[in-house]
């Protein structure tokens, strides 16, 4: 029989008999999203994808802080009397029949006018009626489609953050330039001498001015601005030699016309500012659906519910939680402070704060850290500090949150451009005073024409060129890096740390050992049958690995909460749990996760979880051990220790029981050491590492689920290939150097020109397009060639 | 004034109105999304499928 699976999201849907219109569901939810779209003959929904569904969650109560009026007011991009627009982020936008069910909002909701959906951003654009439909509304229902919204403390912003657009005027401007000028120089390129030409040419010339001053004043303005500062903190950076080219361009051609000295060269100029452009735009991808700079923000809820001192609930915000404040916190919320439970079970998920997927159950009267999510029913806490005072968030308040990684690193290019710009500048003077002693009239000329055949467009092309392409082979690779600084970053690694839990330890899965006395096929059947009915992470686990055996039904079943679980089938009494509740007694200090199983009043032995480590993990520490350090800093306890020492490489060094901050200081003290240290982690409690360190790596199961503020992302699925990216970062970086050669062999040959006081426009006009489009040639084809190395 | 000056004083003018209509598009935002509107253009034959499914309701029941 062919394999079922879930009509809507895809799911293995084996075991759970739900079906509706002769196809099958494996779940409720599913099934009433498809009634939904069948009923308002959206069924198109499942014609353009196989299976594009996601399950909805419960969400009851959840979205209640919509309803407060100043919450609203900062969601909402615009607010009238009528109308109502608003942007909401879906993670779970991911394929056409996505875009096509939400611009077609507006069948299922008729309040809705329209619906926009950004797919690179996965957002949509709403514009509603607000008169019968509420923001509350549209969230709940796409909730209840699958679609639900993440909205967190980060859209709370008082001003929305414009799109800088200026990259794309700028370059249209100078594209349109270039063109114009283009033609313009045509007539004057083929050295028609006499009358026609003699008699139009100022009108020409003075037109090509005309269309260069908004190159000139606008398009370039960022390489003055970048070269003004370069010189003044004392750096000699490649916008130097580029703003000297280009001012020296336009100077020199404006004074050869007033003067009729001849055609200027305008067009080199226009074309000049538009290929440097080119390579700016190029460089500048960006995933526009993942952010590199996430704090405790994107994590947290807007609002939450306030229980007042007369019994009534209410929504507040996030800020405007007060010590002593007591909040109402429901299954799959947030808890944004630090606080203590005063009523309810508690089953924290820590998983955001500390990479570990392990639930952890709390008792009233415990005290819970801000970023845990509840996971079971609704509990009431107490609130011991405010938001940003709380142990997490705390976190942020280090200085390695402010500064700017940037800033403190020289580029290749920019190092190159040291010695670059003094040696042209040396080779102008020396060749000016040759002349001045020869034919002085030409040493002006000669001046000029050496600064502006030495303008290093191309090697001010090659880094764009090379590091945007390969980012964006990156990015195929599901490897997505922050910028193209991040790609000579790495290529310059020596110590790689990695965290332990989450990293090189994948989530969802572990192996389970037995010890003990060996179980018989009906105590397995029954053992089964007793975790069948529980819904603890662990029973889940242990039920997955015990398949093959019949499901008994069972007399009696009983939970305890943090204990264990007993069953009774006929004469057979069975105890799963921890060591005390089946009545073990001996000490058993074991630092792993292990589950105790007694049958009738008899000890039998434990189930061990181990942490499954990723696929491919000896295997690359053994390839990274012979170039790199490596390290491991672990939040966890030693117990894993003897597994690690085992797989891993011998010189690895192995360091547990480490805090946020200690990780943080273990990498800084190695850096002030003068290591370049690549961090790989997953949790926001690596959020200090990854920002402190030189390259800061989030590794994570689902680019789509958050990640901490990091320079790179890289799907889980790919960790093993770690070592080749950074190999391939290393390659780019011979690929730049080749194609500065190329680019000085270049200049060699217009210095020629130059010197010899022979540059005519038309050389300079032919040379400088050539050698930019040679490059972006070489490095395009070059970097292809080293991706499809890349697996 | 020889024909020149027309011919210039045409072709800078039609240059001008595509340059304008291209800071019109950019400011109006079309070039923000470069991906969404060619999932998005071909959604039209679906649109049609649908209602030949709406008009024969009837063969499904």
């Amino acid at each position: 029989m062919k394999h079922k699976t879930c009509f809507h999201c895809g799911l293995d849907c084996e075991s759970s008999p739900i079906s509706f219109d002769s196809k099958s569901f494996c779940c409720n939810g599913c099934k009433t999203v498809y009634e939904i779209f069948s009923v308002n003959d959206l069924t198109s929904y499942y014609d353009l994808q196989n299976a594009p569904g996601a399950t909805p969650k419960e969400i009851e109560g959840k979205y209640d802080f919509l309803d407060n009026e100043k919450i609203l007011e900062k969601l909402l991009e615009f607010n009238d009397d009528k109308t109502q627009i608003v942007t909401l982020f879906i993670p779970h936008i991911h394929c056409s029949s996505c875009i096509w069910i939400l611009e077609n909002l507006n069948k299922l909701l008729p309040a809705v006018i329209t619906s926009q959906v950004n797919f690179g951003k996965k957002t949509v654009r709403i514009t509603y009626k607000n008169e019968t439909l509420s923001l509350k509304n549209i969230v709940e229902f796409l909730s209840r489609i699958g679609y639900e919204p993440y909205i967190s403390l980060e859209d709370f912003k008082t001003d929305k953050t414009k799109i800088n657009r200026s990259i794309i005027y700028k370059l249209g401007v100078a594209g349109f330039a270039f063109g114009n000028v283009m033609f313009l120089s045509f007539p004057e390129y083929f050295q028609v001498d006499g009358f026609w030409l003699e008699k139009y040419k100022p009108v020409f010339r003075w037109l090509m001015f005309a269309f260069s001053l908004p190159v000139v004043f606008y398009a370039s303005q960022d390489y003055f601005i970048s070269a003004y500062k370069g010189l003044r903190s004392r750096i000699l950076n490649i916008d130097v030699p580029l703003a000297l080219g280009i001012a020296v361009l336009f100077i020199r051609s404006t004074v050869d016309i007033i003067f009729d000295l001849g055609t200027g060269f305008f067009d080199s100029l226009t074309g000049l500012v538009f290929f440097l452009l080119l390579g700016k735009f190029f460089q500048q991808k960006t995933y526009s659906f993942l952010s590199f700079e996430r704090d405790y923000k994107s994590y947290f809820p807007i609002g939450i519910t306030k229980i007042s001192s007369e019994g009534k609930e209410e929504s507040i915000q996030v800020y405007d939680i007060k010590k002593g404040d007591r909040l109402l916190i429901r299954n799959e919320e947030l808890i944004p402070v630090d606080c203590i439970l005063i009523n309810g079970k508690a089953r924290i998920d820590y998983s955001f704060v500390t990479g570990e997927s392990e639930t952890v159950s709390k008792q009233s009267g415990d005290k819970l850290f801000a970023g845990g999510k509840q996971l079971n029913s609704i509990i009431e806490v107490d609130v011991l500090k405010s938001v940003e005072q709380s142990y997490l968030t705390q976190l942020w308040s280090n200085d390695v949150f402010k500064g700017n990684k940037d800033d403190a690193f020289t580029t290749l290019t920019n190092r190159i451009s040291k010695h670059f710009t003094i040696t042209v500048l040396l080779i102008a003077f020396v060749s000016t005073n040759f002349w001045l002693l020869t034919d002085a009239s030409k040493a002006l000329n000669v001046f000029t024409a050496v600064l502006i055949i030495a303008c290093p467009c191309a090697i001010a092309l090659s880094a764009p060129f090379t590091f945007g392409n390969l980012l964006r082979i990156f990015g195929k690779k599901k490897f997505y890096l922050k910028n193209a600084r991040v790609i000579e970053q790495l290529a310059k690694i020596n110590t790689v740390i990695f965290d332990k839990t989450g990293t090189i330890t994948a989530n969802k899965e572990t192996t389970i050992n037995y010890e003990g006395l060996e179980l018989s096929t009906h105590e397995e059947s029954l053992l089964k049958s007793t975790l069948r009915g529980s819904n603890h992470p662990l029973s889940r686990a242990l039920y997955t690995l015990l398949d093959k055996h019949n499901i008994v039904t069972l007399d009696t079943f009983q939970e305890h909460t943090g204990k264990g679980i007993e069953a009774r089938h006929k004469s057979d009494y069975l105890k799963v749990g921890s060591a005390p509740f089946v009545g073990l007694t001996t000490n058993v200090a074991t630092l792993n996760t292990t589950v105790h199983i007694s049958t009738n009043n008899t000890y039998k032995g434990k189930f061990t979880f181990h942490n499954a480590y990723r696929k491919g993990l000896s295997k690359l520490f053994n390839a990274l051990k012979k170039d790199y350090d490596i390290a491991i800093l672990s939040g966890d306890n030693e117990g894993e220790k003897d597994n690690l020492t085992k797989l891993l490489p011998t010189k690895t060094k192995l360091l547990f029981n480490q805090k946020p901050e200690d990780k943080l200081e273990y990498i800084k003290y190695h850096q002030n050491e003068g290591a370049n240290i690549l961090m790989v982690g997953d949790g926001l409690n690596d959020a200090g590492a990854l920002a402190q360190s030189n390259v800061g790596i989030a590794l994570s199961e689902n680019v789509n689920v958050f990640s901490p503020a990091c320079d790179a992302i890289l799907d889980a699925s790919k960790f093993n290939q770690l070592y080749h990216y950074i190999n391939a970062s290393k390659s780019a970086i011979k690929i730049v150097k080749w194609s500065f050669m190329l680019s000085f062999l270049y200049n060699i040959i217009g210095l020629y020109f130059a010197v010899t006081g022979q540059l005519e426009p038309v050389i300079a006009a032919i040379l400088m397009p050539l050698s930019s489009i040679s490059i972006v040639i070489f490095t395009t084809i070059a970097s292809n060639i080293l991706g499809k190395k890349l697996k | 004034m020889s024909v020149i000056y027309v011919l210039l004083i045409i072709s800078i003018i039609i240059a001008v109105a595509f340059f304008i209509a291209f800071i019109i598009a950019v400011r109006k935002g079309q070039f923000d999304d470069s991906y969404t509107h060619s999932v998005r253009m071909l959604f039209e034959d679906e649109l049609i499928k649908e209602k030949s499914k709406k008009s024969i309701p009837t063969k499904k029941d």
